[in-house]
């Protein structure tokens, strides 16, 4: 230890009582911020996983003029390029093919617009769980002919399990698409907009109606790590150049996205306001510190230590002081955290209804990202730098004679 | 040799509208090995004087060398290391750095200085042993007495091997017994290693002790006697 830091060290437990009450201040500032963050960035990360795993994935493909008109005219045939491109990237852990457009869906008098999404049946549900919203009938089996309805477009239309369907669309570059399809099963999705949305039949056949053979409107990407989503996206975009068009999940659903930020916002103000008093705590101690060591200060002038070694030792009087602090905050705040990560708190009552309703696990969710302690640890570090200003020009402006005499 | 020459030396304090005369033109030479009390009353300019001569305080007039450096025209940063080179400092109040043992303080004076730290734990020893404090030297100043931490003061002034020693008031806060024992110290320093001290006392005992005393009295010498 060099004499600076052992002196700023002995310094700062000169008035040991002192010292502990601004250590715990950035203690329960540190734990309480750190505890918010990780609560806040566990509930974003499941968020996203419940929207991206319901349907859009976390990344997609399309076609370059796709997501701007989407036609059957906009599909493309997966090359080897893009293959290669998504097998060589470790961080995609799997991806679904869809065919995706809008047809018109007849039953005796009743017809109605909606959406047909053709998928594979295997995949697709490895990947959304789709199986699971089954409320009657069965789930698509691999190559099957049939559709799967959401539930308030099957009641429009009058229909149920085992009755057929008239499907009208235009194909590929204005080709008739028209075609049979017998209904397996109802889809009840927890999200009321989704019961509207379309139906899903095998890629195949999605393939054949709509005289694209081969051919998607997009392949739906899921990462280990949405944290890496825009490092994947453009790592795709340099290996794949224009051909395709590559879009993350919150471009493709900017509303949860907004929302996620107006509550990341919301936060910061809270933890501003924290760490406000948290750097008032240590102000207030180097305050004092200073009123009490003028005197001593003066001594250290007068007898040979340049004023730039005296703010250096106040210097690292701040910072230890904040340093001590985030530690006994990490050291507390890293095993909680850790233990919540593995052990999310239960949500119950009513509350768990409403989570279990919409598809949701209920639970509280905390992440343990590097991120949720280094901003700690980078805040305080801030905090000590701006309190630092006042012992750096009291220092520098020290009035020799006035601190001898004081 | 002359150790400090100070020349027509006057220090006028502006205190609101009325001019304070502290200083009022001194001449004065203190050669090497010299033993000095300045005394006078309270109010006399003592201890002005004493921060001209350790270039803690600038003159408003006149001219002060030190060792043949007049120390008015050096900058801040280069006066500090001046002090750090030339001058040891014995204060009233000890002002030892609470936070360091005995040792360490006397010690830490030659670390600013750039001292090897094997030769400047040598030398600190000796220091202390010297000032009778061998047994002390990982003692902070707290479990000292003042008389011991006033002999720590001292090692710690002659640690940076000064031109000379300024003391203010150094035997204010002392029992007589100590101060008998720092005046013994301090002479012995000063007889065998031929170290200046320069005192500002109104203690009769100092007085005694010291071969020239010189006395002040409204910022001005009004008698320089030498014993």
């Amino acid at each position: 230890m060099t004499t600076n830091m052992r002196l700023a060290w002995r310094n700062i437990w000169r008035n040991k009582r002192r010292t502990l009450i601004t250590v715990a201040s950035i203690f329960f500032g540190v734990l309480l911020s750190t505890f918010m963050t990780s609560m806040q960035e566990g509930t974003y990360s499941k968020m996203i996983d419940n929207v991206v795993g319901f349907y859009s994935g976390y990344i997609q493909v399309h076609h370059p003029e796709y997501w701007e008109n989407k036609t059957i005219d906009y599909t493309f045939t997966p090359n080897d390029s893009l293959e290669q491109a998504l097998k060589n990237n470790p961080s995609i852990t799997s991806y679904v093919q869809r065919l995706e457009s809008f047809t018109l869906m007849s039953y005796k008098t009743s017809t109605k617009g909606a959406a047909l999404i053709g998928i594979d049946p295997e995949k697709e549900n490895k990947m959304s769980n789709l199986s699971h919203w089954i409320e009657k009938g069965s789930y698509l089996k691999p190559g099957d002919d049939g559709i799967i309805l959401a539930v308030n477009l099957a009641k429009n239309l009058g229909v149920d399990v085992g009755d057929t369907l008239v499907l009208i669309s235009q194909g590929y570059h204005g080709a008739t698409a028209a075609a049979l399809f017998p209904v397996r099963g109802i889809l009840k999705f927890p999200a009321p907009t989704m019961n509207s949305l379309g139906g899903y039949i095998d890629i195949q056949h999605a393939q054949n109606f709509f005289s694209v053979p081969g051919k998607y409107t997009s392949l739906v990407l899921m990462v280990n790590d949405y944290g890496k989503v825009n490092q994947i996206k453009h790592r795709l975009k340099a290996e794949l150049g224009k051909q395709f068009e590559i879009m993350t999940w919150d471009e493709m659903d900017p509303v949860t996205k907004n929302m996620i930020d107006a509550d990341r916002s919301g936060a910061y103000i809270t933890k501003g306001i924290l760490y406000t008093l948290v750097g008032f705590g240590i102000f207030g101690t180097i305050i004092m510190m200073m009123a009490e060591r003028r005197k001593e200060m003066g001594i250290m002038v007068a007898i040979g230590m340049q004023k730039s070694r005296l703010s250096k030792i106040l210097f690292y009087e701040t910072t230890l002081l904040g340093f001590v602090g985030v530690l006994a905050g990490f050291a507390v705040s890293l095993p909680l955290v850790l233990y919540l990560v593995y052990h999310p708190i239960p949500i119950t009552g009513e509350a768990a209804k409403a989570y279990e309703q919409f598809g949701f696990e209920a639970a509280m969710f905390f992440s343990a990202q590097w991120f949720v302690f280094a901003r700690q640890l980078l805040i305080i570090f801030i905090i000590t730098l701006t309190v630092y200003i006042y012992p750096l020009v009291k220092t520098l402006n020290l009035k020799l004679i006035k601190a001898l005499h004081s | 040799m002359n150790v400090i020459e100070v020349k027509n030396l006057k220090k006028i304090y502006n205190s609101s509208e009325v001019k304070v005369n502290a200083l009022n033109g001194i001449d004065l030479t203190i050669e090497q090995g010299e033993f000095t009390a300045i005394v006078g009353p309270s109010g006399s300019g003592k201890t002005t004087f004493l921060n001209m001569l350790g270039g803690l305080d600038s003159p408003t007039e006149g001219e002060i060398a030190i060792g043949g450096t007049d120390i008015q025209h050096l900058s801040s940063s280069e006066l500090i290391d001046f002090r750090l080179r030339n001058i040891g400092f014995v204060f009233q109040a000890y002002n030892l750095i609470p936070v360091l043992t005995a040792i360490e303080n006397v010690e830490f004076i030659m670390q600013m200085q750039g001292v090897s730290k094997p030769e400047r734990l040598q030398r600190a020893k000796e220091l202390l042993t010297q000032v009778g404090l061998g047994d002390r030297v990982n003692s902070r100043p707290s479990k000292l007495s003042g008389g011991q931490q006033q002999r720590v003061a001292v090692a710690r002034a002659l640690a940076s091997k000064p031109k000379f020693v300024l003391a203010d008031e150094p035997t204010a806060n002392l029992d007589s017994k100590s101060t008998e024992n720092l005046l013994d110290i301090m002479e012995e320093l000063n007889r065998k290693e031929n170290i200046t001290f320069i005192f500002s006392t109104h203690d009769q005992r100092v007085v005694n002790k010291a071969r020239r005393v010189i006395t002040l009295e409204d910022g001005k010498i009004i008698s320089d006697v030498q014993k």
